[in-house]
């Protein structure tokens, strides 16, 4: 049963290769991971929403999506169709080559991510050295499709929420790298299948949770992965009582879709991510590996939706003040404490470690409190 | 595998063949914005070449840093000056005779240095294996030196903008 999925593509590969020659066989090994990556993104996406719904409305004390199907689990599928029949409405003055690429680009990078993620044991579809970076890197590029978007569409609110979401993405990006430092500082490696490795000890269980600087860095990660695909309480870009929709204001139909699939794909791998770094990945007892994967997976994803239910939105100076002033220190703070960690394993490095911590805690909370924007003097505006 | 090596062959060229391309329209198109998004293409096939010759981590953190990071900025900077995305600017001045001098000095030389580079490497030695260990272990031992003086220039790039970026009627 572990090993369902693996059988099943090898099965397919064998029969390849006893028609056809070597070459053959190997590009097809690579198209059966792609064709399933970009079936699982969709289908993902797809009851993603549903959960959300469903999670949401439970939280606002209604029943959600109840119509279509047994527990509306054919809901999904209806938008699907519904956002496919839409008018595909583009604006006058937009910039109509980079308007329509823009949602196109933005699916790329969110499918590259599935590429690294362990889903189970032996189902990484490129265990790359360089894993980690790697999905970091890709998970980057996704602020030049937002830009295109907010720009290719001539509108001031699409553009005030591709500034806004572009400025949180750089902002976020650095604690959210640097969190990932001690993690390869204790595993030596990048791969993503050697850090799920690197945490096998004590029956699947030796989670880097488990460690301070551990916790510390999956706070951190978690809130910078939520702050990354835009989700409340940081979902600025896309604050409806103020811009509209942000970015993907302009957008109807399919277009809007895709935006939103990208979206909700970068959840998935976001969370899946922090499962690998942190939670120990596929591994558990009992349950075939897939299995534990998807389970600690949603469980993130449905901690992202419960803060949504609960959580008001920040104010943008909030939102910079939490990256810069509180998560960045943080985060070099633990740097720091892993290594005492990693190279004096005893008492004194945990007591030092947190005694450093807590300080850093305080004094940047101290400079954090009683801020007050400042008002703008416009040099030359006046 | 013969026809797994040329298929790579053809994805090398074509990647470099882009490359070359996108660079030609960065130059060439009139809107500051899509000549932008034309550098970020450069950029990105530059990662891909990266990649084909074998330096995941080179082109891994060619597109974290240029492509993330770099390119958002010089977007940002576009977006927040109106005026400079108009289709009117004029794409040269007073400087393009210097600027044509020294890069045909610059064409020569590098064509000098390619023409005279010895380009006998076996197959054998571009498949060395870097990995980030080893870099990690050449960059904080041989190259130490130049490793700090870059950091120390970034630190006082950084600090530059953060006095620049001051209000002008603060003291101190």
């Amino acid at each position: 049963m572990d090993q369902i999925f693996v059988y099943i593509k090898k099965a397919i590969v064998d029969l390849v290769g006893t028609f056809l020659p070597e070459s053959v066989e190997i590009m097809t090994s690579i198209l059966i991971s792609i064709t399933v990556f970009c079936l699982l993104g969709p289908l993902l996406m797809m009851y993603m929403t549903w959960l959300e719904r469903k999670v949401v409305g439970r939280i606002q004390n209604r029943l959600g999506p109840n119509r279509v199907g047994k527990f509306g689990l054919l809901q999904p599928i209806a938008d699907g169709i519904k956002m496919l029949t839409k008018e595909d409405i583009v604006p006058k003055n937009a910039d109509k080559i980079v308007h329509l690429l823009a949602p196109i680009l933005i699916i790329a990078p969110a499918l590259l991510l599935f590429a690294v993620i362990p889903f189970g044991k032996n189902m990484t579809a490129i265990d790359l050295n360089i894993g980690l970076i790697f999905f970091l890197a890709v998970s980057s590029i996704t602020t030049i499709p937002i830009f295109m978007a907010s720009w290719g569409s001539r509108n001031k609110y699409s553009l005030l929420g591709g500034m806004r979401s572009v400025a949180q993405m750089i902002s976020y990006e650095i604690p959210m790298v640097l969190s990932v430092v001690p993690v390869i500082l204790t595993v030596g490696s990048l791969s993503t299948v050697a850090i799920v490795d690197a945490q096998s000890a004590w029956g699947g269980f030796k989670w880097f949770l488990f460690t301070p600087w551990g916790l510390v860095s999956f706070v951190v990660f978690f809130l910078c992965s939520v702050a990354e695909c835009n989700r409340s309480p940081f979902d600025l870009p896309e604050a409806e009582s103020e811009i509209i929709a942000g970015f993907h204001t302009e957008y109807s139909g399919m277009k809007f879709a895709l935006f939103y699939m990208a979206e909700f794909m970068n959840t998935f791998t976001l969370s899946a991510l922090t499962v690998t770094l942190f939670l120990g990945g596929w591994q558990g007892p009992f349950l075939p590996s897939w299995i534990w994967f998807f389970l600690k997976t949603f469980v993130i994803i449905f901690i992202m939706v419960w803060f949504r239910g609960t959580l008001p939105r920040v104010r943008v100076d909030q939102l910079m003040g939490l990256a810069w002033k509180v998560l960045l220190p943080v985060t070099l703070v633990n740097v720091i404490i892993s290594g005492f960690w990693y190279y004096y394993h005893n008492f004194w490095a945990l007591g030092l470690g947190t005694i450093l911590l807590f300080l850093t805690l305080i004094g940047f909370m101290k400079l954090n409190r009683n801020y007050m924007p400042e008002k703008r003097v416009y040099t030359y505006g006046n | 595998m013969p026809e797994l090596e040329l298929l790579a062959k053809i994805a090398c060229y074509v990647l470099m063949g882009l490359t070359v391309l996108f660079a030609i329209l960065v130059v060439t198109v009139r809107d500051l914005f899509h000549r932008a998004l034309w550098l970020a293409g450069v950029l990105i096939a530059i990662a891909g070449i990266f990649i084909a010759l074998g330096a995941e981590f080179l082109a891994a953190s060619q597109i974290l840093i240029y492509v993330g990071a770099i390119m958002t900025l010089v977007i940002f900077a576009i977006m927040l000056t109106g005026k400079i995305s108009e289709k009117s600017i004029a794409r040269t001045n007073i400087q393009w005779p210097i600027g044509l001098v020294t890069l045909t000095g610059l064409a020569f030389f590098m064509i000098r240095i390619i023409t005279q580079t010895p380009w006998n490497f076996q197959s054998t030695s571009m498949e060395a294996h870097i990995s980030v260990l080893a870099l990690g272990e050449k960059l904080l031992g041989i190259y130490i030196f130049a490793f700090e003086i870059i950091s120390v220039i970034l630190l006082v790039a950084l600090i530059g903008a953060l006095v620049m970026a001051k209000k002008d009627n603060s003291s101190c």
